[in-house]
């Protein structure tokens, strides 16, 4: 009955949600404005938090900035008024909020040039990277979670659960290395774990920083097939990590959905195993896992560091660190900060697509 | 009580018995503590000394995990590691988790003010990704073994955090606590007899899945140089020292140490499963 709607009903039913999704209903517009205030004294945190990070960092920084390697009294106060140093710490954070209003994130002096620049030209190298790397990790950690529940307690399950707790067990860096002694080394299948592209192909000219895209809108096949070649390794390391919560997520998701009447009744008016699984009980069963992307998506930043610096990866993670190393802290804030916007972001995202899926999540948390 | 204890105990026999993977989980807990141990005391070679007319010589008889760059015995740092690596993840849990329970037992008890100031900060950490964090954190405190412990304890704060205040919170609306209060106890009776003692299952649980974060985060950050140093005999530092080695064929250092890593973080998450069986009551 539920299997095959007769068509008359079914169109009048999607104009109906057509309908629905176009007078957008007061409720929703009061969620979506209620998040976003909501994010506003978490960002105002964040800058506060980087601004005092900056200030128990370690070293005079007039000391440093100063030109000669010993600098006499004078040249460092100068250098210390010229920084600003001088005044008082409230000045200063005012000094700094009106440096980040205008999008002024000090200078690396370990490449010479503005943070921003710096970053802007590195986030889409990490972005490309995390994003190729949790598509990979849905594709196999939903399936397998889904699966999983459906044969619970059964020897699949076992070994999905083993498999999986050995993937978050693995540390990115050992993983990355086995890997790329595997398969570059021995089997000499992966390209060099070096940068995003081969040395000797002319990178694709920069629409959206993102390789695999600019490729293919310039329709560059050769620097296509170098940049995901590059891409295979780091990105499989990444997804390997995240694996395990994700399939976690999906089981016991998908094995509450399966417990609930919904899908007894459904059951018990005869749909078929198929319809029950894919067309009720999965689709429920998306929801609780799309709220763990927030925490999936941050560990993967996390260890973007970690994956950046085995694979020679020209992303933030590998240029904030080699400036932690230099103790160059500009960068770093830069850096500390930049994270800290596109987790916010990137969390809002998370509930406002829940509060679209689920009118439930709106109400007032 | 006693009682209470020896069928917890037979309880907790009868599932790793029956449950081949939990006996797993604890056999590789308890060997790598015994390492931590006395493990330096057994192994053949002295995890320091350079041998420069043996360096870099593959796995064999003499030194069953080969030699590295200078020539050291490459298992004898691997034994060597266990004990610092464990003795970080151990400070930093065991600090977390007393600092953290109590800071946020009180917010789930107390409510108000205080539970919305904490929850609201502990938030706002967990938005960052942990590693980050303890990368900054490190830098900014200084260099050394002491402050990767303090970082990692940091870090792990709001998640002790939160967790008690939930459990806590959940468990002073019930009828016996109130009971306990109408009996005439006072607040610091029912914190300490009545709540920990039923919040603590579900935290120890917790506590053995982090124990095995903390021992990658430790060295996670070591590999990228930053807390313990060379030559320091520590996992991550041999990973990173043995990486340019491996990619000239030389694939026993960072192997060993690479796997000693993984199995230790895993033997702890396995065994929070294990716990997770056991204490669970739903699933007994």
């Amino acid at each position: 009955m539920f299997a095959a709607l007769p068509t008359q009903a079914h169109a009048r039913l999607v104009r109906h949600r057509m309908l629905f999704l176009k007078e957008i209903p007061m409720g929703l517009v009061n969620f979506l404005l209620r998040r976003l205030l909501a994010a506003i004294p978490t960002v105002g945190a964040l800058v506060v938090a980087t601004f005092v990070i900056m200030r128990v960092l370690p070293g005079d920084p007039a000391i440093f900035f100063a030109s000669s390697p010993v600098p006499t009294a004078e040249e460092t106060a100068y250098v210390r008024q010229k920084l600003g140093l001088d005044r008082s710490v409230p000045e200063q954070l005012l000094i700094y909020l009106k440096d980040i209003g205008s999008a002024d994130l000090g200078m690396s002096f370990t490449t010479g040039r503005p943070v921003l620049t710096e970053l802007r030209e590195r986030l889409p190298a990490s972005l490309e990277l995390a994003t190729v790397a949790l598509i990979l990790a849905l594709t196999v950690s939903i399936p397998l979670g889904v699966a999983a529940a459906i044969w619970s307690g059964s020897l699949f399950d076992h070994a999905a659960r083993i498999i999986s707790s050995i993937g978050v067990s693995m540390p990115t860096f050992v993983t990355g290395l086995i890997l790329t002694y595997v398969f570059f080394l021995w089997l000499g299948l992966a390209p060099e774990p070096v940068d995003r592209i081969d040395m000797f192909i002319t990178a694709p000219p920069r629409i959206t920083g993102f390789l695999l895209i600019d490729s293919t809108l310039s329709g560059d096949w050769a620097a296509l097939q170098s940049a995901a070649g590059r891409l295979v390794l780091p990105s499989v390391t990444m997804a390997i990590f995240v694996l395990s919560p994700l399939t976690r997520m999906t089981r016991s998701a998908m094995l509450g959905v399966l417990s609930s009447d919904f899908v007894r009744t459904a059951r018990a008016m005869g749909l078929s195993d198929r319809t029950v699984y894919v067309r009720y009980a999965f689709r429920n069963a998306l929801l609780p896992v799309l709220t763990t992307m927030g925490i999936v998506f941050s560990t993967m930043l996390g260890s973007n560091v970690l994956v950046e610096r085995v694979f020679g990866w020209p992303g933030i993670g590998s240029f904030a660190l080699n400036a932690l190393v230099a103790s160059d802290y500009a960068p770093v804030q830069g850096f500390v900060l930049l994270m800290g916007l596109l987790l916010i972001g990137i969390n809002l995202a998370i509930d406002v697509a829940y509060g679209l899926a689920d009118p439930r999540a709106r109400r007032a948390s | 009580m006693m009682q209470r204890i020896s069928a917890l105990l037979s309880h907790a026999c009868r599932m790793v018995a029956r449950n081949g993977v939990s006996l797993a989980a604890v056999g590789i807990v308890t060997l790598l503590l015994c390492l931590a141990l006395v493990g330096p005391m057994l192994t053949a070679y002295p995890p320091y000394v350079t041998d420069l007319a043996n360096v870099l010589s593959p796995p064999g008889r003499l030194h069953w995990f080969g030699t590295d760059q200078l020539g050291r015995d490459v298992l004898s740092r691997v034994v060597a590691s266990a004990r610092i690596d464990l003795f970080v993840a151990v400070c930093a849990v065991a600090a977390s988790f007393t600092v953290g329970v109590g800071i946020g037992g009180l917010a789930g008890y107390l409510g108000g003010a205080f539970d919305l100031w904490t929850s609201r900060v502990a938030e706002m950490v967990q938005v960052f990704p942990l590693f980050v964090l303890a990368m900054a954190l490190v830098a900014a405190l200084g260099n050394d073994l002491r402050n990767v412990v303090l970082a990692t304890a940091i870090v792990n704060l709001p998640f002790y955090i939160r967790l008690a205040r939930v459990e806590v919170g959940v468990l002073s609306t019930q009828l016996f606590v109130e009971a306990a209060r109408v009996a005439g106890n006072g607040d610091a009776r029912i914190i300490s007899g009545v709540l920990l003692p039923n919040v603590m299952p579900n935290l120890m649980i917790q506590l053995s899945v982090n124990l095995g974060w903390a021992i990658l985060n430790a060295a996670s950050l070591s590999f990228i140089g930053l807390g313990i140093r060379p030559p320091t005999a520590e996992w991550g530092i041999m990973v990173a020292e043995g990486a340019t080695q491996a990619m000239a064929g030389h694939w026993w250092l960072i192997v060993f140490p690479g796997f000693a890593l993984a199995l230790a973080v895993f033997a702890f998450n396995l065994l929070g499963d294990a716990l997770r069986d056991m204490f669970d009551i739903r699933s007994r």
